[in-house]
């Protein structure tokens, strides 16, 4: 029965995730094609995406390699992007607590934007126990892994052969937004959304050079929400 | 291009960097075995606030400008939106996003 409804929530992931496929399968083949076009070799394009896992930093550090950029600035750029990351590490943390510590590991190696989105949003929705949640995850995450390393290897092998013009990768902030609809269930979750919005286009606008606008929104959207919930009209606070 | 050994070092520093950003809190909530209240009544705002900041840009803005009304991203965004509104079902919406993404794309 345990087993039965573990299972029932790995194919829930995988079926979740697969709008998403959609999406991220030109951004893998674009990694791929990118990496090999900048210089780095197939087998540094690969392990780009391997150890890394991890597309925007990915291309702005192909993009940085192309340039014959210092290591040091290549590294902070990349990481700078990937720092949005530590808010998926603590939103999760409370539902990942009780996970052995092999599988914390193996759950930390594969967090992404959209296995981070996808849980979150089911984890809220139904009651789940520790062993479901693990397997919804790892449907999610796993095979997004899975797609993004067989799709870096295509674009490394034949180029980004998916035309531009289908615009195919829109499927991704697509999803989030649906995701995002779900969420806003409260007025103070309402005010963190248009906060965490507001603040991520205008970093967009500024065009600063380090991509921090996901980083900015959210942490303005979460504090924004907050203070509207212990502050605000409407909702009592507990 | 920077010698082989240097791009591997930088890949590592990467990746090595990118692992411990990934488990920065799952670690630390770990090791003190808990999750404190405050921070998780913070941490309820965090998709709500990380989703908008990961969806909206990617509509509204394109080459470091806000897009015209005009725009086939934004109408297709703003319909898909409509469309989260009245379903939950993400293939919906996904579906209704696309088609008047390429419908308008054609067009326009």
């Amino acid at each position: 029965m345990v087993n039965s409804s573990r299972t029932t929530e790995l194919r829930q992931g995988v079926r979740d995730v697969s709008p998403i496929i959609i999406g991220i399968v030109p951004f893998g083949l674009i990694a791929g094609a990118a990496g090999v076009e900048a210089g780095l070799s197939a087998a540094q394009t690969m392990g780009l995406s391997i150890f890394v896992f991890a597309g925007a930093s990915q291309l702005a550090a192909i993009e940085l390699f192309g340039q014959d950029a210092g290591i040091g600035l290549i590294a902070i750029t990349a990481l700078i992007i990937n720092a949005r990351m530590m808010m998926y590490s603590a939103s999760l943390a409370p539902h990942v607590l009780e996970f052995r510590r092999r599988l914390k590991l193996l759950v930390t190696y594969v967090l992404t934007d959209q296995a981070y989105a996808l849980s979150i949003a089911r984890y809220e929705q139904a009651e789940l126990g520790d062993g479901q949640k693990a397997w919804y995850y790892l449907g999610v995450a796993l095979t997004l892994w899975v797609v993004w390393q067989v799709t870096t290897a295509i674009g490394i092998m034949i180029g980004a052969a998916v035309p531009p013009a289908l615009q195919l990768e829109f499927a991704v902030p697509l999803v989030f937004l649906a995701i995002l609809g779900k969420s806003i269930n409260t007025t103070s979750r309402q005010v963190a959304a248009v906060v965490g919005a507001v603040v991520a286009v205008l970093w967009a606008l500024l065009e600063m050079q380090y991509d921090l606008g996901l980083l900015l929104g959210g942490t303005a959207g979460v504090l924004a929400g907050a203070v509207w919930m212990l502050r605000g009209p409407g909702e009592q606070h507990r | 291009m920077i010698a082989d050994s240097l791009v591997w070092a930088t890949i590592g520093i990467i990746a090595v960097g990118t692992f411990a950003i990934r488990g920065s809190f799952i670690a630390l909530f770990s090791l003190i075995d808990a999750v404190p209240r405050r921070v998780e009544l913070l941490l309820g705002f965090v998709p709500a606030a990380v989703l908008a900041a990961l969806a909206v840009p990617n509509i509204v803005v394109a080459d470091g400008t806000l897009v015209a009304l005009s725009e086939p991203r934004l109408i297709a965004g703003a319909i898909a939106g409509g469309t989260a509104v009245i379903t939950d079902n993400m293939f919906t919406i996904i579906a209704v996003g696309m088609g008047v993404l390429w419908i308008v794309t054609a067009v326009a």
